[in-house]
């Protein structure tokens, strides 16, 4: 029997990552297109909501990327402690690869959360808790991949990057109850204790559409995480290519 | 499809995402295939990894 520990090692090392990788995901891909294919066909499909009339299928990708632009920065924040606590090989490649799906789907939130806003509340944009406080996490996400780009050193560069992510933590807890100070934004619907307050004829496109843009999240993460294996890879081997020519500049002419 | 007075929201946001996401997607894509394309250059120079040479982990 394999022991937790030979477990976590095999699935650590890049290399086999790289093939468990490289199987899992066509179907990971292929399991989010039908997916998504099947949610929008339930979303353009649903009744009217009696409130927001069809405004409300905006709500089938907007309550998703919400939803995925925190969990992207809790698997940034996990990967981060990873990384600073137990040194795993794949923490920092995972954080790294984690940051810019999440700050496409924060964007994303943002986005589509104001094309609601306007026919809804009559405004793009107002400085609401809940609304600055996820543009504060899309500028966390943005203030990751800089800090991470503006440094050479690569091992001070993740080091600082995984710290930053552990403080930009506090963010989190703070969408979560922002829309019980004194917002605009309405309460959650779905996660709450208690059964959801949305009619189940609603409720299903946009559990259907959630799973289907996770699964997507996991194959873009899966893609991001390959990448920077490959990017990895790519300079250890200029940097043997250099050494190499340099051993072969030192040999004494014959 | 009618989608009411809010037709030009609902299909703008639907758009917004679709670009997003495919964007997304193109850049990963690509930029795994110029990883890829420049690696399999430097090892058709010759140039190996140590755990790819011989004798090697």
């Amino acid at each position: 029997m394999v022991s937790m520990s030979t477990l976590r090692q095999s699935l650590s090392n890049p290399t086999r990552f790289m093939e468990l990788s490289a199987t899992a995901l066509p179907w990971v891909a292929g399991a989010a297109g039908l997916l998504l294919t099947f949610g929008l066909y339930l979303s353009f499909t649903a009744p009217l909501d009696y409130q927001q009339g069809h405004a409300a299928k905006i709500m089938f990708v907007h309550v998703p990327t919400a939803w995925l632009s925190m969990f992207g920065y809790v698997l940034v924040a996990v990967s981060s402690f990873g990384l600073l606590v137990f040194r795993h090989p794949l923490a920092d490649v995972s954080a790294k690869a984690a940051a810019p799906i999440g700050a496409v789907f924060t964007l994303l939130c943002l986005l589509t959360g104001s094309l609601w806003g306007k026919p809804m509340w009559g405004a793009y944009w107002v400085w609401d808790p809940r609304l600055t406080s996820v543009l504060v996490l899309f500028l966390l996400y943005i203030g990751l991949i800089a800090l991470r780009s503006s440094i050479e050193d690569e091992t001070l560069a993740a080091k600082l990057t995984a710290v930053l992510s552990l403080v930009g933590i506090v963010i989190l807890p703070v969408i979560k109850f922002s829309v019980e100070w004194n917002s605009l934004h309405q309460p959650a619907s779905v996660m709450r204790l208690g059964p959801p307050t949305i009619h189940p004829s609603l409720l299903w496109p946009l559990l259907v559409m959630a799973i289907a843009m996770s699964v997507l999240f996991a194959a873009l993460y899966l893609k991001a995480m390959r990448n920077e294996v490959l990017r990895r890879r790519l300079k250890a081997l200029r940097a043997y290519q250099v050494r190499a020519s340099l051993d072969l500049a030192r040999q004494p002419a014959e | 499809m009618d989608l009411g007075s809010h037709a030009a929201y609902i299909w703008s946001a639907y758009a917004a995402v679709g670009v997003g996401l495919a964007l997304l997607i193109v850049w990963l894509v690509l930029d795994g295939r110029r990883h890829q394309r420049l690696i399999d250059e430097l090892e058709a120079q010759g140039v190996r990894r140590r755990s790819d040479q011989p004798g090697g982990e």
